[in-house]
């Protein structure tokens, strides 16, 4: 048993960071992000961590930095939110493109105008195609075990991408939760020394990212696409094996609750999915048959995990707190999609658009449109494919 | 500091934007040539102006000898002859 | 026959393959056969979208004999900054990092991750090569393109603002070293690059580099245009370090007006200037003039 600590989600990113024996941390203030900073500072300042931190003028340059220490060796984290993130997204693109092993804790956040600070996933959702594997947490323990497993993740040979770990604001990142901390020396060894494809030190000559024709470059991004496909493998089996040293996993890509039965489910992501499974509940005390799919990573997207709990259901409703725009929500094109590599008789799979800019939904709510949505098939009705959830 | 020991271990999926150092990158560059560096070594006082801005990297300046010049990969710019003191390079044309 | 002693050490040699994608009479390779000189095949260049991210060739060869990180336009000197931290976390130090811009990626695009590298001095030394626009993209204007100059951006009557003096601003940043250099002076540069080794913390050097592309000259005037720039006095070689300017040997004799040779000379050999009017020319002579008073100044 470890250590059991009051955190936020933020601190516990933090403390993830010291338990991955993290070498270098370069980041930049923005609200929500910032208290995993100061934690990180605090650490380093008081010797209870040792790394070295850069406080950089810029998320581009967070990035930038965070890459270069990875490119020369160094196991690295960065911090950030909404439209740090947006600044930074060009790094993504050439961090995932470099395969190099990054860990980036989001604390997901609005985006502007007009300046709001409470979480949507709009953030998120922008970094769809960038090539970083990207989950995202339910709670603070979930951040802790996650970063920790993001690390390991990465730095597998079998995929050398970076990994994103998201964390709704103000709701993980602000919020004090019981933490339990792993033993420091038993996750030093499990996720071992830094691990990478190549280093740049000046030992072996190496240039990165030389000018490319065509037909390489298209080689170079399959690749990218196959560590990325090989990575669903090395996501369930570093959740096994952290279950088996820590004593806590989350069911690899997914985790489904109330599903072997059901004959509904309600999908979504992120902290809301915790009221979702309070609604959920409470209509199975009424005698729904429905089960609470939970999407912990987004990319690769576990279209195999769903359809193995959605083969058979009558209907599934996909919750998104955050929309593309002229399009659907991101999880519900994913999860249709995703559902028809398996079949060409999809059961009925509504979206429904919720908890934009931070307005809260409770779990009374969830209760609501979920038990309307089963009410609707039961009854012989289509419900609508997409609906805007909007309550003033 | 430098607490744990760097592993690197070769990707699964290997192919990475990783160049490595060649001679002729850009193939043999002495095609692109339109005008050649003739050196009258007798001139030449191996005062090494043409070896140290050549922009190619094809001249030595060998002291029994004098000028040498890689016309594989010269690309004829003339830099040479006209950083030549005693003017013991001449531009000639292809 | 007596070997006689090269001017330079013949190391210069060792890191620049020939067969490099340079146009012909480009600086920056010339500029980089003195790095060599200094540093050998240790060093990194952090290298941003500029000419050198061609120069350097394709995939999968590399015309240098040293490492290097390509990275995106604005980012060179954060990378270099994580660089040199993650060497100096995993003790190595026999190894430069160089971020290696060019003047829109420093000048411009760079300025701000240039400004907090520098502020926060890592140990590498960044150099910009200036060869005063945007040569890479087809020569567009940049905040380093002179006054009166031609870019296919300022097509017809010229480039109607001054260079942004990005050495200067460097200065203002309290770094342990600024210098400027210029490729026509490689012995110059070599004495720069020594010293600057030796530094710990943050080096800055502005090197000029003429184009013979983007200037409109002759490719075979590189050094001849870079000395020109020197001897007119519109570029002034300088180190500064322990709070003040350090005026190098090649410009000592040009603080003296009457030693100069004319701007006109400089600009008459290319074609960026052919449409320059004389008022222009005799506010490019104020604003050297406006320069070299700074300059005293500070020594």
């Amino acid at each position: 048993m470890g250590e059991k600590l009051v955190l936020t989600g933020n601190y516990a990113v933090a403390y993830a960071a010291k338990l991955a024996r993290v070498d270098i941390v370069a980041a930049y203030p923005i609200t929500p992000q910032t208290t995993i900073v100061e934690k990180i500072a605090e650490l380093i300042e008081s010797g209870e961590m040792d790394a070295i931190m850069i406080n950089v003028e810029s998320e581009h340059s967070a990035l930038a930095a965070t890459f270069g220490a990875a490119v020369a060796g160094a196991r690295v984290l960065t911090a950030t939110s909404s439209h740090g993130l947006m600044y930074m997204h060009e790094y993504l693109h050439w961090t995932s493109r470099a395969r190099i092993p990054v860990v980036l804790a989001l604390v997901t956040r609005t985006l502007a105008p007009g300046w709001n600070i409470w979480s949507s996933h709009d953030d998120f959702y922008g970094q769809r195609d960038t090539g970083w594997i990207l989950s995202f947490a339910l709670d603070n323990q979930e951040v802790l075990d996650t970063t920790i497993q993001a690390f390991k993740i990465s730095e597998d040979p079998r995929v050398y991408l970076p990994v994103l770990v998201a964390l709704d604001a103000f709701i993980l990142s602000h919020t004090s939760m019981p933490v339990e901390l792993p033993d420091e020396k038993q996750v030093a060894e499990w996720l071992g020394p830094r691990r990478q494809g190549y280093v740049v030190d000046g030992r072996e000559l190496l240039a990165i990212g030389n000018l490319t024709w065509p037909e390489d470059t298209e080689e170079m991004v399959m690749d990218l696409w196959r560590a990325m496909e090989e990575s669903y493998n090395v996501i369930k089996e570093v959740d096994r094996e952290y279950g088996k040293l820590f004593g806590r996993s989350y069911g690899g890509l997914i985790q489904c609750i109330n599903c072997s039965d059901a004959k509904y489910l309600a999908v979504a992501m992120g902290a809301w999915s915790g009221d979702l499974m309070e609604a959920v509940n409470m209509l199975r005390e009424e005698g729904y048959s429905i089960g609470v799919l939970r999407v912990r990573f987004y990319r690769p997207f576990p279209h195999r995990d769903i359809w193995e709990y959605a083969r058979g259901v009558k209907g599934l409703i996909v919750y998104d707190r955050a929309i593309s725009f002229g399009a659907w929500g991101q999880l519900y094109t994913d999860t249709v999609a995703g559902l028809y590599q398996y079949t060409t008789k999809l059961p009925i799979i509504s979206n429904v658009i919720a908890g934009v800019g931070g307005v809260n939904v409770t779990a009374e709510e969830f209760y609501e449109l979920t038990k309307n949505f089963i009410e609707k098939i039961e009854g012989g009705e289509e419900p609508p494919r997409i609906t805007w959830y909007h309550r003033r | 500091m430098g607490k744990d020991k760097l592993v690197i271990e070769k990707p699964l999926y290997d192919r990475l934007p990783i160049a490595k150092p060649m001679v002729g990158v850009a193939g043999k560059t002495g095609l692109w040539r339109v005008e050649k560096p003739v050196v009258n070594n007798s001139k030449c006082t191996r005062c090494f102006l043409c070896e140290i801005y050549c922009p190619v990297n094809v001249i030595r300046v060998e002291p029994e000898t004098g000028v040498e010049i890689d016309y594989d990969y010269c690309k004829g710019c003339g830099i040479c002859a006209d950083v030549c003191p005693v003017n013991a390079i001449e531009m000639k044309p292809e | 026959m007596s070997r006689p002693k090269p001017p330079l050490p013949y190391n210069m040699r060792e890191v620049l393959q020939p067969g490099d994608a340079a146009c012909p009479g480009c600086p920056i390779p010339m500029a980089w056969k003195v790095l060599s000189a200094v540093f050998g095949e240790k060093m990194i260049l952090v290298i941003p979208a500029c000419c050198s991210s061609v120069v350097v060739g394709p995939y999968p060869g590399n015309a240098l004999k040293a490492s290097i990180i390509h990275v995106a336009f604005a980012s060179a000197a954060a990378v270099a900054s994580g660089v040199a931290e993650a060497l100096k976390r995993r003790g190595i130090n026999d190894v430069q990092v160089i971020a290696w811009a060019g003047d829109g990626g420093t000048a411009d695009i760079g300025m701000a991750s240039l400004s907090g590298a520098a502020e926060r001095n890592h140990d590498f030394i960044y150099i910009m090569y200036d060869n005063e626009a945007y040569m890479n993209t087809g020569i567009q204007r940049s905040g380093a393109t002179p006054y009166g100059a031609w870019t296919t951006t300022t097509p017809i009557i010229g480039k109607t603002e001054h260079k942004k003096d990005v050495a200067r601003i460097m200065i203002a940043h309290n770094v342990p070293y600024v210098a400027t250099a210029s490729v026509g002076y490689p012995h110059d540069l070599y004495a720069k690059l020594q010293r600057a080794k030796k530094i710990r913390g943050f080096k800055f050097i502005h090197l000029h580099a003429p184009c013979p592309v983007g200037w409109r000259f002759d490719p075979r005037y590189t050094v001849r245009i870079a000395k020109l720039a020197v001897e007119t006095g519109l570029w002034i070689l300088y180190e500064y370090y322990d709070g003040k300017i350090h005026l190098s040997g090649a410009s000592r004799p040009y603080i003296d007006p009457a030693r100069r040779k004319p701007i006109e000379e400089y600009l008459k050999y290319q074609g960026r200037f052919r449409n320059i009017t004389p008022e222009k020319i005799e506010e490019i002579k104020r604003y050297v003039e406006m320069n070299w008073n700074w300059i005293k100044k500070h020594m």
